[in-house]
C-alpha cells in the first residue's frame, strides 16, 4: 500500500504559497502565514491573521508564561506547533469581565477562583477556553496557537506587515 | 417567480437505462449511462454524471450552502435562505450575452425534495459521491442498486465544540471512522487533560488533526467549534472540489496540512482573477465577489472559517459592506 507523508508547518520549518494575480489585487486575499507571523511576534502578542467583521483568528506565539486572561465568550485555542500548557481557573468574580466584552481581557496577576484543571496540548489539539473562566498559557519552548475569538482591545492588526502586497 | 406548488418528483417509469427523469418548475433532468441532461426553456446542457452527482450531493448536504453552488460553468443554485434559485447560464457571461440564461426560484423544501430523490435514484451501489475518486467505484453504467447509506451521512454541526459534553462525538475505529489512507502518519494522541474534581465536564480538548484524519468524506466543511456566529468548518480535501463556490460573504481558509491550489474567478461572469496556492500555515480570504474551485494533489486538511451572520449577504449586496475583509 502506498505510504503518504502528511506535511504540517512549524516555526522552524514552513514554506509559504501565495497569490498569483491574473486580474486582481493580491491584497484582496489578505494572504499571510501563521508560522511566519508567530516567528516575528512577541510572546503572547495576539496578531490577527483573519478578520470577518467583528470576528478574528489570532496567531499567538506561545513562549514562556502568559498573563491570565478572561474571555467574554467561549474561545478556542488550536495548537499549531509545539506543546502548550493551558491552565484554567473558575473566576470567583466573573464581573472582572465587563458585560459585552469582545475577545478577552487581561487580568492583573493570578485572579481569585477555583482551579479547574490543566490541559497539555500539542500540535492539532483544540481546547475550549470557556466563558466564566480565566486561562493562562505556558510553553517551555516556542509554540504557536491559533485562537478563534472576537477582536478585543488587545488584538493587534498589522495587515500591511504580514500580508502579501 | 417563486414556485411553491408541490412538483412532480419524477417519472414513475424508468428510462431504458433504468433511471427516472425529474422535473422542477420548467427545468427537466434525465440521465443515461454517462451523462446528466438538464433542460430549461431557453436551452439545454449536459454534465458527466459523476461530476453532477458529486455536486448534487454537496448542495443537498450543505442545505444549499452560503451563496452560489455552481455545478459547473452553467448550472447551479443560489441560496436565499428560505428559497433557492436554480439557474442555467446566470453566472456565465456568454450565456447572459446570448440571452440563454434562465433562473427559477423555489421554496427550499421543494428543491431539496426533488434533488434528494434525484440523488437517490441516480446514485448506484458502486458510487459514493462524497468519496475521493480513488476511494469509490464507478457512477456510470445502467441502473445498479442504490447507496442510501453514503448519500444520507450525518452532517457534523457542533453546537459548542466537538467532544464537549452532549455535543458531536469524536471519531474512532469503533464508531466507524478509521484513519484515512492519506493520513496514516498523523499522530492520534489525545491532549493530556487533568481536570480538578467537579470540573471534568468543563475542561475539554480534543485532537482536531486526528479527528480530521478520520474523515470519510472529501470537500465537506463541518462545524467543529462555535464562537457566536464564527464557525470553524474544517474539511479534508482530495482531488477537485466538485462545485465552484460563489461567495455571498467573505470566507477564510487556513491550510492545516499539505497543499491546495485555488482557481479564483469573478463571481458574476466567471472571468479569471487569481490563482492562490496554499501551504501549511497559510491563511487567505476569499472575497465576497468571487467564486473558487480547489485542487488538492494529496488528501489535506483545510480549515474553512465562516461568519454565519444572516445579515451579511444583504449588506454586501446593498454595498453596505465591502467585498473584501480588510483594507490596508
Amino acid at each position: 500500500m502506498h505510504q503518504y507523508f502528511t506535511r504540517f508547518g512549524s516555526l522552524e520549518r514552513y514554506e509559504k504559497g501565495g497569490v498569483e494575480v491574473i486580474n486582481d489585487d493580491p491584497r484582496n486575499y489578505v494572504f499571510s502565514n501563521i508560522f511566519e507571523v508567530a516567528s516575528k511576534a512577541r510572546p503572547y502578542e495576539k496578531v490577527a491573521v483573519g478578520k470577518n467583521l467583528e470576528y478574528v483568528i489570532e496567531a499567538i506565539r506561545a513562549e514562556g508564561t502568559s498573563e491570565w486572561r478572561a474571555p467574554g465568550h467561549d474561545e478556542f485555542a488550536l495548537v499549531m506547533d509545539g506543546e502548550v500548557e493551558i491552565r484554567l481557573l473558575k473566576l470567583d468574580n466573573p464581573s472582572v469581565v465587563p458585560p459585552g466584552t469582545h475577545g478577552s481581557v487581561a487580568l492583573k496577576g493570578a485572579p481569585a477562583g477555583r482551579k479547574m484543571g490543566v490541559v497539555r496540548a500539542r500540535r492539532g489539539h483544540m481546547t475550549l477556553l470557556p466563558v466564566g473562566a480565566a486561562y493562562q498559557f505556558h510553553g517551555n519552548r516556542p509554540g504557536v496557537v491559533l485562537l478563534q475569538t472576537i477582536a478585543g482591545k488587545d488584538t493587534t492588526e498589522r495587515w500591511a506587515d504580514i500580508c502579501q502586497k | 417567480m417563486t414556485t411553491s406548488t408541490l412538483p412532480e418528483i419524477g417519472s414513475v417509469e424508468p428510462n431504458q437505462h433504468g433511471y427516472r427523469s425529474f422535473s422542477l418548475g420548467k427545468f427537466a433532468f434525465a440521465r443515461d449511462e454517462y451523462f446528466a441532461y438538464i433542460q430549461w426553456p431557453k436551452g439545454h446542457h449536459l454534465m458527466p454524471v459523476d461530476a453532477f452527482l458529486r455536486a448534487l450531493q454537496r448542495d443537498i448536504a450543505w442545505g444549499f450552502f452560503y451563496g452560489i453552488v455552481n455545478f459547473d460553468g452553467v448550472i447551479g443554485t443560489l441560496n436565499h435562505y428560505g428559497t433557492v434559485d436554480l439557474f442555467a447560464g446566470r453566472y456565465n457571461a456568454h450565456y447572459r450575452k446570448a440571452g440563454l440564461d434562465y433562473v427559477e426560484n423555489f421554496k427550499t423544501p421543494l428543491i431539496q425534495r426533488v434533488f434528494e430523490a434525484m440523488l437517490d435514484d441516480w446514485t448506484n451501489a458502486t458510487f459514493d459521491p462524497f468519496a475521493s475518486p480513488e476511494e469509490t467505484g464507478t457512477a456510470f453504467g445502467p441502473k445498479n442498486g442504490n447507496n442510501k447509506e453514503a448519500i444520507t451521512r450525518h452532517r457534523v454541526t457542533a453546537k459548542r465544540m466537538v467532544g464537549a459534553p452532549g455535543d458531536e462525538p469524536l471519531r474512532t475505529d469503533d464508531n466507524g471512522f478509521p484513519v484515512n489512507r492519506g493520513f496514516g502518519d498523523v499522530p492520534q494522541d489525545a491532549p493530556d487533560l487533568k481536570p480538578e474534581p467537579g470540573f471534568e465536564d468543563e475542561v475539554v480538548a480534543f485532537n482536531l488533526f486526528a479527528y480530521l484524519s478520520r474523515s470519510d468524506v472529501t470537500w465537506n466543511p463541518s462545524v467543529v467549534s462555535v464562537c457566536k456566529n464564527s464557525l470553524y468548518c474544517p474539511t479534508t480535501e482530495e482531488y477537485i472540489l466538485p462545485i465552484i463556490h460563489g461567495n455571498d460573504r467573505v470566507e477564510w481558509f487556513v491550510q492545516l496540512s499539505d497543499e491546495i491550489h485555488w482557481e479564483v474567478e469573478d463571481r458574476e461572469t466567471g472571468a479569471a482573477r487569481a490563482r492562490v496556492t496554499m501551504k501549511p500555515g497559510d491563511v487567505a480570504a476569499m472575497p465576497a465577489d468571487i467564486r473558487h474551485r480547489g485542487f488538492a494533489p494529496k488528501r489535506s486538511m483545510l480549515l474553512v472559517w465562516e461568519n454565519a451572520s444572516p445579515e451579511i449577504p444583504a449588506l454586501i449586496a446593498q454595498g453596505k459592506l465591502p467585498t473584501n475583509p480588510v483594507q490596508f
